[in-house]
């Protein structure tokens, strides 16, 4: 699968490991990312805080870049990048008047023909090659799957999944062997946004997420959004959770672990809390019994 | 003497918002009606911030109802909204609280700068202020900027040494090559908003 590929300012820097996790796992999902060429921030929460044509405009640059590349869709894997860019394809084109207004502002041919896809919808769109791949099946790892706010909202952007009661997580997690447990703030905001700015919010609506998560059983939670990850992760001390830590992963990571790729090469050697009690698990280095089950899986 | 213009100048503003009907600037703004809100409570139900806000979404919905400006440009309620959108997802009319409280920020950054709270106004500044610098987020240079325009100098510090060892943060900055682009972009949104403001103004006094 081609696809323009688009990092986000957070790919580059604090979420690096989302970047490298998903860099190492796409040549086996057949999985063609292109980044697209001189990308700029989506905006973030502070254009669409203070000027809505300013966070429809820099999405849209963008958008109208990958366009002019030859992309018929965009993966933007964090879910904040996601939700400004589709918002800024589903507004401009529901919206005559605005996109005159942007077409103006951006001073470039934009027609908004590129479809623009998170790491969620990718991933499940994988989930048969991904299967097909599995060389050590996740067993016995219960895992959290967390949306936080905006990977699968709102509801009117073109989003395979239910903004209610999403499922692409869980099968994408299924999908790797491992086993996703039932609990109640997959969709709660993490505090996003505020993290510098207000951190006892962030402590606040962030520990509620981990103590669920703990209480429903995870080994691990699965994220799609490096604010989620980085709030979650970052803060476990500050949360008082220090003495019962939980790792945070990327899904990509989950996904390159059950592809048998190393931990370093996943970029889990980067995190705040240590991510051993999951990668070295016993599933990770016995190879005859991953391959037979692999096998068997299938 | 200084006591009665500044007095003066209140009430001249006082009145002008008075004229402009905060109810048809969001509907003009966002194309969303606000009177459709029937005060369900939905919003205020889901909502992760209410419990830190002096006004709850749907009381914020109420007083736009009432053309109550003032009382929603002066506290900080607005300023609370994660973005989260559950509010918008959720609500059985269509309102989309969500994208009016943008809207309500934007008019309220114009009409009333001042009075936003400080530290939410300065990471937003500092974080706009990079993309125009560079195109992307540097991070380090918005954590330094958002610490000298607060004086919270030392707040997170304690990270820094483990983000650098882990390769999370970069040390020096690098702009996009299409940075005049960005540069007018903004200067062309800036331009736009107070042009639709103006416009606005003017065709206010009827809901």
């Amino acid at each position: 699968m081609k696809i323009g590929y688009f990092p986000g300012c957070s790919l580059h820097a604090t979420a690096r490991e989302f970047d490298e996790s998903l860099r190492a796992i796409a040549p086996t999902l057949d999985l063609d990312l292109t980044e697209i060429e001189d990308w700029a921030c989506c905006g973030a929460t502070s254009a669409h805080a203070t000027n809505h044509l300013l966070s429809i405009a820099l999405p849209a640059r963008t958008l109208a870049l990958a366009e002019a590349q030859q992309h018929q869709q965009v993966l933007a894997p964090c879910a904040a990048c996601y939700n400004r860019l589709a918002t800024a394809h589903h507004q401009v084109a529901k919206d005559a008047a605005l996109a005159q207004k942007v077409n103006k502002v951006l001073e470039r041919p934009f027609n908004n023909t590129v479809a623009v896809r998170s790491i969620a919808q990718i991933l499940h769109e994988l989930i048969p090659t991904i299967k097909s791949k599995v060389k050590t099946p996740l067993k016995d790892l219960k895992v959290a799957c967390y949306y936080g706010c905006l990977l699968v909202r709102p509801p009117h952007l073109d989003n395979s999944d239910d903004a209610e009661q999403p499922h692409s997580l869980e099968e994408i997690v299924t999908a790797t062997g491992a086993t996703s447990v039932n609990w109640h703030k997959r969709l709660d905001c993490c505090g996003g946004g505020f993290s510098i700015s207000r951190t006892d919010s962030v402590i606040r609506l962030s520990r509620a997420i981990i103590d669920d998560a703990a209480a429903a059983g995870a080994d691990a939670i699965v994220v799609g959004c490096p604010m989620c990850q980085s709030n979650l992760d970052l803060r476990q001390r500050a949360m008082k959770r220090a003495d019962s830590p939980i790792p945070i992963l990327y899904i990509t990571q989950l996904v390159g672990l059950a592809l048998a790729l190393s931990p370093k090469n996943l970029g889990l050697n980067r995190h705040f809390i240590n991510t051993k009690a999951v990668s070295d698990r016993k599933f990770s280095n016995d190879t005859d019994v991953a391959k037979s089950a692999a096998g068997g899986q299938s | 003497m200084t006591a009665d213009t500044s007095t003066s100048s209140e009430t001249s503003k006082q009145q002008a918002r008075a004229h402009a009907s905060i109810k048809a600037q969001l509907k003009s703004a966002t194309g969303i009606n606000p009177a459709q809100c029937y005060q369900c409570g939905k919003c205020t139900a889901g909502c992760l911030m209410a419990a830190e806000m002096p006004l709850k979404i749907h009381q914020i919905l109420r007083a736009i109802q009432l053309d109550q400006i003032d009382k929603l440009l002066t506290d900080e309620s607005i300023w609370l909204c994660l973005g989260c959108e559950t509010c918008s997802t959720r609500c059985p009319n269509e309102v989309e609280p969500a994208r009016i409280i943008d809207a309500l920020r934007e008019i309220a950054a114009q009409e009333n700068p001042k009075e936003l709270p400080r530290y939410i106004n300065a990471f937003h500044q500092a974080f706009l202020k990079q993309i125009m610098r560079h195109g992307r987020i540097f991070e380090f240079g918005l954590i330094a900027a958002y610490k000298l325009k607060t004086g919270r100098l030392f707040d997170d510090v304690s990270q820094v040494p483990a983000m650098l060892t882990r390769g999370k943060l970069a040390l020096s900055p690098r702009s996009i090559d299409g940075i005049k682009d960005i540069r007018r972009i903004f200067k062309a949104c800036e331009d736009a908003s107070v042009a639709s403001d103006n416009k606005s103004d003017k065709g206010s006094g009827a809901p």
